[in-house]
């Protein structure tokens, strides 16, 4: 019994689709297994330890790194959002206004600018303000990253409030809410799972930067990423490894929720 | 009567207009402020003269222009054309245009496979997809690079099977750096051409079939120029940071083989040239720009067509 | 086709379907919505492949050829026209695809347009028609490559009923003048009697009957075919005698009417029989077949309806034309009596 025809075959397709998604994870899977080697070979296994999460753990560099890359994501991550929300609030479900596209020019521009090339600019500028204030904190790198992570965050939102029914809001102020009290008891609870999606989205965005943080880092302001990077010109052992799978686990954790999160509102019309 | 309607209505208009500004005011702000505004330093930067401990002089001068294109021998004060900054961006544009067309040569099966499956089952696969894109770009590089050293899985399995003898030389070449970009940057062009593909009317692929189309015919005479915004935007999203690349490069290039993003940060080290590597940037922006604007010229042309 | 069976599944869509389609002869599948036609139809196509049985093409047997490789087109029902390419680009796109030189291309779309009505339109892009302009640049590239069969699935439901009207002629007169056989799909009976050389009605996967228009229309075999095709009376009678295509059949009033059956069909006994509105007249008490009261009358300007309730339980639709203006001479609650013409009334299999 021949199958029947299928007018969305191609040929060769599936294979070269599933070969990619083989390439896509065989990397990622490889550091993640040889991190659990015990031997110090990236390529030859010798037995499953906890070794070099260990030595990473007891690597006084290391967790400062990840300390200072925790805490500068979760804060940038926090302003970023809290911008994105209003400005989308701002830039969604209005007539059009003068000046609405330069919005979203703007808010859109981090993501066309090479990042190299940003990464220039803070440090030519951070450079002239750290000379003029003395101050030389992690404040720059917050609002670098902020700054970066406001476009990341603001997709999410606005695709939530996009979908939202206007007719709610409506509904509320009819019943003489304020402006005020319809964001906070009516808009705000249904654009809840947008902003922590954005959130999530800003604050991974944030944990992985290297370009921009190599760049605007005082001495001794290494985030994980720049740590890294400054290891991997040396002999890696496999205690990268072990950093890049601690990493990738928190990564992909967020990310998950992401997926599941920003499923619901498709639920939700169904 | 009228008139004063009117005029409230003028007046809310304008106060929702001024509400929306205020709204959005930390974002662009933020954005002008650490993104976007330090641009034009650049350019200030770029016109500058060099300091002699890395910074600049505050006078005018076009030295960081000039040191792009051309080279002032120390000694006797000779000019020559640059070379090493012409193979440089030759060489990133080469590898940046390559990077794009392995992409699309592994992405567009693969957001077909994505486009052509259930559709309760496409964001799961899309999710495949993109899981590697949301992990840290540092750690996909330093995983290719724990792949294709000499003393990595691939060179190790290689020799034990006895295929080769000596491990082959990949990390530090031009391969090393397109395989990794293309590595990094493929979800990239997935994602968009999912988008276009996903929109497609099968339709249409069977009036190609009922036509005497072969499987190649309605790819190639349907398929694609339907999908071909998607093709473009793809395309974009991938050769403009893989033109800029800088990660990359660095790891899996070696200090030997630069890209534009490692000339750049050459310039800004101590006692380096800040005006060139200011005039550099803005050369890549131009660049970047260009393409932009080619693909913006091309998709409102084939947009308009593409699903009528 | 020869006993075709289709199943998705545990769901069986078409069922033993067997159809001869003589060449050059515009067939119709007519059926409700979801009675297999477009499966049918798809099957010839080569979209499908049926389950079980054969499709025969000039003794052939094609129904294991891909689309590609069978001499069959299709005009789809959304016209799917290729949207990057200009009305000559579709036209031609048939035989570009099967390698013809581009000279034997050019001439060919430009009888085409000329066929569709559509000279001078060739290099416009399609998304920039009209409804009926699609549909005819959909037709000219289905019957471009001059295939041995066009398949239509209900192409004209997407227009508006006037423009359907013209196309109707429209694909009649094509099809005449290329005598290419068409094999059209449609749900709307009357589209199917105004088009058709032959009509098949199907229900629920199967054919119930084959035949001319008038054949369907007037001598339908089943209450189905009846029912679906136009208004109808059914009436009990028992058969009284059969002579010849003839029988004599007593109605319930007694009186006796001579009526033909359907093919392969002895009728005796019991049997239920239907006329049509239209082969009925009404008239003074006792004058007819059948007596009643004047229930209702339902004016239409061309025709008047009269529903009447007749003795013994029933109700019987008579349609008279309005030949001349005025009052129809009859009145709400009259007795009234319903006359048969000769030959109208028509024996269903049970
Ligand atoms: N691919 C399919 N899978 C499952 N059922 C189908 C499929 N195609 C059609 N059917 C079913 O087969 C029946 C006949 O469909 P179809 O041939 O489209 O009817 P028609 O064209 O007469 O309206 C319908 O009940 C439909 O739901
Ligand atoms: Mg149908």
């Amino acid at each position: 019994m021949a199958k029947t025809f299928s007018i969305k075959r191609q040929p060769g397709f599936a294979t070269i689709a599933m070969f990619c998604f083989f390439l896509l994870y065989l990397p990622i899977a490889t550091l993640v297994v040889y991190s659990f080697n015990s031997g110090s070979s990236i390529a030859i296994w010798e037995g499953f330890s906890l070794r070099w999460f260990q030595s990473a753990w007891n690597n006084q560099q290391v967790i400062e790194a990840s300390v200072r890359s925790l805490q500068i994501a979760a804060v940038a991550a926090v302003i970023a959002t809290a911008c994105a929300t209003l400005a989308a609030i701002a830039t969604t479900r209005t007539a059009p206004y003068r000046g609405l596209t330069i919005k979203y020019s703007i808010i859109n521009m981090p993501l066309l600018v090479p990042e190299i090339v940003t990464a220039v600019a803070l440090l030519i500028l951070f450079s002239r303000v750290k000379v003029w204030t003395g101050y030389s904190g992690l404040g720059y790198l917050i609002v670098a990253h902020a700054a970066f992570c406001i476009p990341f965050a603001y997709m999410p939102i606005r695709a939530r409030l996009e979908s939202m029914d206007l007719s709610l809001e409506r509904a509320a102020s009819d019943l003489y809410a304020s402006s005020f009290q319809t964001f906070r008891y009516v808009t705000l609870p249904l654009l809840w799972p947008g902003i922590l999606a954005g959130l999530m989205l800003a604050f991974v965005i944030s944990l992985d930067d290297v370009v921009i943080t190599e760049f605007v880092k005082s001495g001794g302001q290494d985030t994980l990423p720049t740590y890294m990077l400054g290891q991997l010109r040396r002999v890696v052992t496999p205690e990268m490894n072990a950093i890049s799978t601690v990493f990738l686990v928190i990564s992909l954790a967020i990310v998950t929720l992401f997926f599941f999160l920003s499923r619901t509102p498709q639920k939700d019309n169904e | 009567m009228t008139l004063s309607a009117q005029d409230a209505t003028e007046q809310r208009q304008k106060k929702h207009v001024r509400d929306r500004w205020l709204l959005s005011a930390p974002a662009l702000i933020l954005i002008i402020a650490a993104s976007v505004g330090p641009l034009l330093i650049v350019v200030l930067y770029s016109f500058l003269a060099p300091g002699s401990y890395g910074d600049v002089k505050w006078e005018f001068s076009t030295e960081g222009w000039f040191n792009v294109l051309f080279t002032r021998d120390i000694f006797d004060d000779t000019v020559s054309l640059a070379d090493a900054h012409f193979s440089i961006f030759w060489r990133s544009i080469k590898l940046a245009f390559a990077t794009t067309v392995f992409c699309l040569i592994f992405g567009f099966p693969t957001a077909y496979f994505i486009a052509t499956r259930a559709p309760h089952n496409r964001s799961l696969w899309l999710f495949l997809i993109t899981i590697p894109f949301w992990t840290n770009m540092l750690i996909r590089t330093f995983a290719i690079q724990e792949v294709i050293r000499s003393e990595g899985i691939i060179n190790t399995l290689l020799m034990k099977i006895g295929i080769i003898s000596a491990p082959i030389q990949m990390m530090f070449t031009d391969f090393a750096i397109m395989l990794g970009m293309t590595y990094v940057f493929l979800p990239l062009m997935v994602l968009p051409l999912y988008a276009s593909l996903e929109k497609l009317d099968f339709r249409l692929i069977e009036a190609g079939y009922d036509l005497y189309a072969s499987r190649f015919g309605v790819l190639w005479r349907i398929i694609i120029p339907l999908v071909k915004p998607g093709i473009i935007a793809g395309s974009i999203l991938v050769f403009v940071p893989a033109l800029s690349s800088y990660v990359v490069p660095r790891v899996l290039g070696g200090g030997k083989n630069l890209m534009v993003g490692n000339l750049i940060e050459l310039q800004f080290g101590q006692g380096r040239n800040w005006p060139l590597g200011a005039a550099l940037s803005v050369t890549l922006v131009i660049i970047v720009l260009f393409a932009m604007l080619y693909y913006v010229r091309n998709a409102s042309k084939s947009g308009g067509s593409a699903h009528g | 086709m020869h006993g075709i069976k289709k199943w998705f599944g545990t769901f069986q869509a078409v069922d033993d379907v067997t159809l001869e389609i003589r060449s050059n002869e515009f067939f119709t599948l007519l059926g409700p919505s979801g009675c297999g036609k477009t499966t049918l139809l798809r099957m010839i196509a080569g979209f499908e492949l049926p389950t079980e049985g054969q499709v025969l093409l000039d003794g052939t047997d094609i129904s294991r050829l891909l689309p590609n490789q069978r001499p069959v087109n299709t005009v789809f029902q959304n016209y799917a026209l290729f949207p990057h390419l200009t009305v000559a680009e579709n036209i031609g796109f048939g035989l570009k695809m099967l390698g013809k030189p581009k000279s034997e291309i050019d001439s060919v779309v430009k009888d085409m347009l000329k066929l569709v009505h559509l000279e001078g339109r060739g290099n416009n892009p399609v998304t920039q028609l009209s409804g009926g302009q699609q549909q005819r640049v959909a037709l000219a590239r289905a019957l471009a490559p001059r295939p041995k069969v066009l398949l239509l699935d209900e192409p004209l439901s997407a227009l508006d009923l006037k423009l359907r009207k013209s196309m109707q002629m429209e694909l009649k007169r094509l099809q005449l003048e290329t005598g290419i056989t068409f094999v059209f799909v449609t749900h709307d009976q009357e589209e199917a009697l105004t088009m058709s050389d032959r009509i098949a009605v199907m229900s629920t996967g199967t054919v119930r009957q084959v035949g001319s228009p008038w054949d369907i229309y007037d001598r339908p075999a089943e209450r189905f075919v009846a029912d679906f095709i136009g208004e109808t009376n059914f009436l009990e009678a028992d058969v009284v005698s059969v002579s010849g295509d003839r029988a004599r059949v007593r109605l319930s009033s007694g009186a006796e009417i001579s009526a033909t059956y359907p093919d392969g069909v002895t009728p005796k006994g019991k049997v239920t029989i239907v006329v049509r509105p239209e082969h009925a007249r009404l008239g003074p008490p006792g004058s007819g077949v059948l007596e009643g009261v004047l229930d209702d009358i339902v004016y239409l300007g061309t025709d008047n309806h009269f529903h009447v309730k007749v003795d013994g339980g029933g109700t019987f639709i008579v349609r008279q034309q309005n030949a001349k203006s005025g009052p129809c001479g009859f009145s709400e609650q009259e007795r009234v009596s319903i006359a048969i013409n000769d030959d109208v009334a028509q024996i269903l299999r049970d």
